[in-house]
């Protein structure tokens, strides 16, 4: 009874009428940052901080700004992931696996539509989730030490392996090369690796640039190939419709996507990106029929938005109850706490009430604007992707420019960028899929710190990665994510896709 | 629709305008993504020289990420040398990378320091049901069994953190400082959750890091690393110095400028670094971001930052990180 109390000041301090229209604004901002590629949540929560203090907003009203632009941008990300296969921030990413094949098939209208339902029930319920459970959820991350950690990026490249494409093999060339690019800069025991003495190397590859790169510019360079003949660009969208039956079918996959998010999002470190990889790896395990997946599975769309939006949830409760951020985001999100005068930590929810409940109502009021704005009223950002390829290739190109120069201001990463494309131009042509590359950038370097850690603590001793209960469940989870689909292929070997 | 669809890109112009405003006003560059220490000294220290009437227009804040602050080194150093609208965040992880030549040979006296004026005081500290009630029985059981106790900091192996904890025990009279067992993880945040864990057992960072946890009674600080207490509610911490540890090591707030400007643009911007040091919206950002006092503007500093790398250079080169 209590927690609805202060549920309802946290209303009560979220509902004014300037709180209120701030978290519309940054709903509407959020998700065109989320759906441009090569912006991000991170950037587009930075670029706005100066702008929250020259409005000398106080500090409930810049978190409800900044909040709103956050869960904005992961609502976006998927639009340009479906629309343009190019994903609008990186846990958009595996959107794209079934999204563009959906939107492909004359289904944009419906990928967009359950993307958007189930980011709603992802970011929904995580947030029911923070408001629970936040300080108990907060012991988690206690129990996770290196070999924990270690285990838990092995189980997420286990699963690799039949992530997508039809050929696995391809698929694990490109995750080495992921891992691979990962080992470039300087590790967490100090010396530069394969930085060649260059300061642009010291640390490591942005995997922003790789994103835009693998995607955006390989796209302008089909396209222009192909003299816009064999490219995604120019997708035809049709009215929107609810696709009733379809919500229904995957809520179930929904519910699960939210689950594995929520948790993925509240160990520090693993993130949305995780989060939104394990509940689609996860939901194409246990899905029986897994011949659609890759090619339009409303399942493989309903999985992952619900998965990183939950997860982004998830990463407040690290970042509120602890003050560590779990993200890119959650970083830049602690530091504007640390401006406003607000340490978060464990006394957090009992020292500001007020800056917690009404940031949670915020959230709720949030995902309410935005379930409106990206459901009914999608066709909105749809327009300013649906321009003629003529206009919107240029655009993709600048901002794919703009955006990666603004995170380091060096002319090397804009050059990083475009012979990423160049790669992921003849990758395309060999047909190897680029996902498990961004994935082995993302989550390598985490995999080889926890590694490093743990032969620390233990003075080299390789059985401490077995050390606890969790590491062992996670090691055995890994294995049989890896084995099992092995042995599966054979039973349930189906020559033709079953028809939906 | 149409009138929406307008809004929108409007909304989108303003905002990528936003991001590339070209301005003539001084420009303070953070070396670093938006959120950490540097970007937390461009905006905060440029905001009040401009509040305070210190400069003329408002400083603006480029974040330029990239080799752990070199690759802004290295653009003040081989292209603006003489651009005296120019300030750099700095703090003890430049002068750690500086003296473990880190910068790709570039070396600390290409540039002038211009002062730093507050400090995140260093500490070491426990989780609450550690064993070790003071530092002095920390580093002694260290010093009987290094692999006894890993520690575990926001910094990378040869950082500062690592660094504070080996000068600590090397005053302590530990000979061989490379059995220390350390482990770099992502802020103080995480050093603490990963002590509260089990899995390392004891914590080296900043008091700004740990502020939260010192509060719900989750850590214990055995020593704060400041010549004298902090004031405030921090002042029953005992100094490290007390427990007959003579070590003061903090993460200090500074700015560097270009090496080519003239005496008299240093002396502009000595002066409106000190202003800033001296004013009442200083005092509460520092107490807002767990920094103290902390007053050293123009030659003094170039002495103090030449000395810390001295040492720093020493250490590092014990622990191998340079040879």
């Amino acid at each position: 009874m209590e927690t609805m109390t202060l549920l309802g000041q946290g209303f009560s301090v979220a509902l004014t009428p300037t709180n209120l229209m701030l978290a519309v604004a940054g709903c509407i901002l959020g998700t065109i940052i989320g759906a441009l590629p090569g912006l991000g949540p991170s950037n587009g929560v930075a670029i706005l901080i100066p702008l929250a203090f020259s409005l000398g907003l106080d500090a409930t009203a810049a978190l409800v700004l900044m909040t709103s632009v956050y869960y904005g941008a992961m609502y976006g990300g998927r639009i340009s992931s479906i629309l343009l296969n190019i994903p609008g921030d990186e846990p958009a990413l595996m959107t794209t696996l079934d999204g563009y094949p959906m939107a492909k098939a004359g289904r944009a209208a419906d990928a967009l539509v359950i993307s958007g339902v189930a980011s709603f029930v992802g970011a929904l319920l995580a947030t029911f989730g923070l408001i629970l459970m936040a300080p108990i959820l907060a012991s988690i991350a206690y129990k996770f030490g290196p070999a924990e950690y270690f285990a838990l990026y092995l189980l997420a490249f286990s699963t690799l392996g039949g992530l997508t494409g039809n050929n696995q093999a391809k698929a694990v060339l490109a995750a080495c090369i992921g891992l691979a690019i990962a080992t470039i800069g300087g590790n967490s025991s100090g010396t530069p690796r394969l930085s060649f003495d260059s300061l642009y190397l010291y640390d490591g590859v942005n995997f922003l640039v790789a994103i835009v790169g693998l995607f955006a510019v390989t796209e302008v360079f089909v396209f222009i190939e192909s003299s816009g003949k064999n490219t995604a660009i120019g997708v035809k969208i049709d009215k929107i419709t609810i696709p009733v039956r379809d919500i229904i079918r995957t809520f179930g996959t929904m519910l699960r996507g939210t689950v594995i998010g929520f948790i993925a999002g509240i160990l520090p470190g693993a993130g949305a990106s995780l989060g939104s990889f394990l509940a689609y790896s996860g939901e194409k395990a246990y899905a029986k029929d897994k011949s659609q997946f890759g090619k339009g599975d409303v399942r493989g769309v309903a999985a992952p938005e619900a998965g990183n939006n939950a997860a982004a949830g998830g990463a407040l409760v690290p970042m509120l109850t602890l003050g560590v951020p779990g993200s890119g985001t959650t970083a830049v999100l602690l530091a504007l706490l640390m401006t406003l005068n607000i340490t978060p930590g464990p006394t957090l929810f009992s020292d500001r009430p007020e800056v917690v409940w009404g940031l949670i109502a915020a959230l709720l009021i949030s995902n309410v604007v935005l379930l409106i704005l990206n459901v009914p009223m999608v066709k909105i950002f749809v327009k300013i992707l649906m321009v003629p390829p003529w206009v919107l290739l240029p655009g993709v190109t600048m901002v794919s420019f703009v955006g990666i120069y603004s995170i380091s201001s060096s002319w090397f990463d804009l050059l990083l960028m475009i012979g990423f494309g160049t790669l992921g131009f003849f990758l395309r042509k060999l047909d190897i899929p680029t996902v498990p590359i961004i994935l082995g950038i993302l989550l390598g370097g985490h995999m080889e710190d926890a590694l490093q850690r743990a032969m620390v603590i233990s003075g080299g001793e390789w059985q401490y990665l077995f050390s606890s209960k969790i590491a062992i469940g996670l090691w055995i989870a890994a294995v049989v994510g890896f084995v099992a689909p092995m042995f599966l292929r054979k039973f349930l070997k189906q020559p033709d896709a079953v028809p939906d | 629709m149409k009138h929406l669809n307008l809004k929108s890109l409007t909304l989108g112009a303003v905002l990528s305008l936003g991001m590339a405003a070209p301005t003539l006003a001084a420009e303070c560059i953070a070396p670093a993504n938006p959120g950490g220490g540097w970007d937390f000294t461009c905006r905060s220290i440029g905001k009040i020289m401009f509040d305070i009437g210190a400069v003329d227009a408002p400083i603006q804040v480029t974040n330029m990420a990239g080799g752990g602050g070199g690759l802004a080194y290295g653009l003040v150093v081989n292209d603006r040398s003489d651009d005296a609208e120019l300030i750099v965040a700095a703090s003890s992880a430049t002068a750690t990378r500086l003296a473990q030549n880190a910068y790709a040979g570039m070396t600390y006296d290409q540039v002038r320091f211009l002062g730093a004026i507050g400090v995140d005081a260093g500490i070491i500290a426990v989780a609450t049901d550690s064993p070790f009630q003071n530092l002095n029985e920390l580093l002694d059981a260290v010093i009987a069994d290094p692999s006894s106790v890993t520690f575990a900091g926001g910094s990378a192996v040869g950082g500062f953190d690592h660094l504070k904890v080996l000068m600590a025990l090397k005053r302590q009279g530990l000979e061989d400082i490379r059995t220390v067992k350390y482990i770099g993880v992502d802020g103080g945040g995480d050093a603490v959750t990963q002590a509260i864990g089990g899995f390392v057992q004891a914590i080296t960072g900043d008091i700004s890091e740990v502020v939260g946890f010192i509060k719900s009674g989750d850590v214990r600080v055995l020593a704060v690393l400041t010549e004298d207490r902090l004031p405030g509610e921090f002042g029953n911490i005992p100094t490290a110095r007390e427990q007959g540890i003579d070590v003061v090591a903090g993460n200090w707030r500074g700015l560097y400028v270009p090496k080519g400007i003239s005496d008299d643009e240093y002396a502009r911007w000595s002066n409106a670094l000190q202003a800033v040091a001296d004013s009442d919206e200083w005092a509460a950002a520092m107490e807002a971001n767990g920094l103290t006092a902390f007053n050293f503007v123009g030659d003094d500093f170039q002495i103090y930052v030449s000395n810390l790398m001295g040492e720093i250079a020493d250490l590092s080169r014990e622990i191998g990180v340079i040879e």
